[in-house]
């Protein structure tokens, strides 16, 4: 725990460091963009991604709790040889699907991506995430107003979140 | 430059299957360079597709999505020859935007 609070208050100040030198040494064109674009992408969900644990982000991407069930299937390997990229992918039988999205418990911020399934779209998405150490790949499908959790385990033997 | 987003999309009629691969670090910030400095985060934020004018499918992403993303889905409604336009933003305002037509 603390060493993760480490890692980010290192962030923390080289990113500042960064920002300070390139304010010397580039002006303020890099900054001009950055505002811009945070006040048009109001909607990207800044506070889900901050949480560490996995609950917190599911309360601050959805404000509520999920319950488990079957009729969601969660694809993803037993081992993963690499964290860095583990192929991951969930479908549903459930209706009125209006968003997925993916944790993973044990990485420095739990919530991985989120996605937006407008009617129409099949409820159903595959990608590649990354995974720090073995630990809970939690798949939440957002149905009916109501959110449902799959769950699956997944065996990290070279993580991918680095240092 | 060549665009930085890769789709294929194909129809069977009913429905559209759309697969994008992107070129795209995804640094996450946890990750030291050689020298020992840490890389800081760059990643995308935000994956859009469209067709006719209405979003089809939207992806809020972490750096927690590996280097180089790959994304799967599908969707109805869409018939062969359609334009599908696929954009991206990133933390640092960078973005790429692309329409692939739907075979």
């Amino acid at each position: 725990m603390s060493a993760t609070t480490g890692l980010l208050a290192t962030r923390r100040l080289i990113l500042q460091g960064a920002a300070s030198v390139a304010l010397i040494g580039l002006g303020n064109l890099p900054f001009a963009a950055t505002p811009a674009h945070a006040a048009t992408n109001d909607k990207y969900p800044e506070e889900a991604f901050r949480q560490k644990s996995e609950a917190d982000a599911i309360k601050a991407l959805y404000g509520k709790t999920a319950e488990p069930s079957d009729k969601i299937k969660l694809d993803a390997p037993e081992i993963a040889e690499n964290g860095g990229v583990v192929p991951i992918s969930v479908t549903t039988t459930l209706d009125k699907v209006t968003s997925i999205s993916f944790f993973v418990a044990e990485n420095p911020n739990a919530l991985a991506a989120s996605y937006k399934i407008p009617d129409g779209t099949i409820p159903s998405v595959a990608n590649r995430l990354k995974m720090a150490k073995t630990t809970n790949v939690v798949a939440i499908v957002e149905a009916d107003g109501k959110l449902f959790s799959a769950t699956k385990e997944v065996k990290v033997t070279v993580g991918g979140c680095g240092g | 430059m060549a665009s930085s987003i890769r789709v294929r999309a194909t129809s069977n009629g009913d429905i559209t299957e759309v697969q994008a691969l992107i070129q795209h670090p995804m640094d996450s910030g946890f990750v030291k360079d050689a020298k020992g400095e840490l890389i800081p985060a760059h990643f995308i934020q935000e994956l859009k597709f469209e067709h006719d004018g209405k979003d089809v499918f939207v992806a809020d992403w972490g750096p927690a999505v590996s280097k180089d993303p790959y994304i799967k889905f599908s969707f109805k409604g869409a018939k062969k020859g359609d334009d599908l336009k696929i954009s991206w933003v990133d933390n640092k305002g960078a973005s790429d935007t692309t329409t692939a037509k739907i075979s």
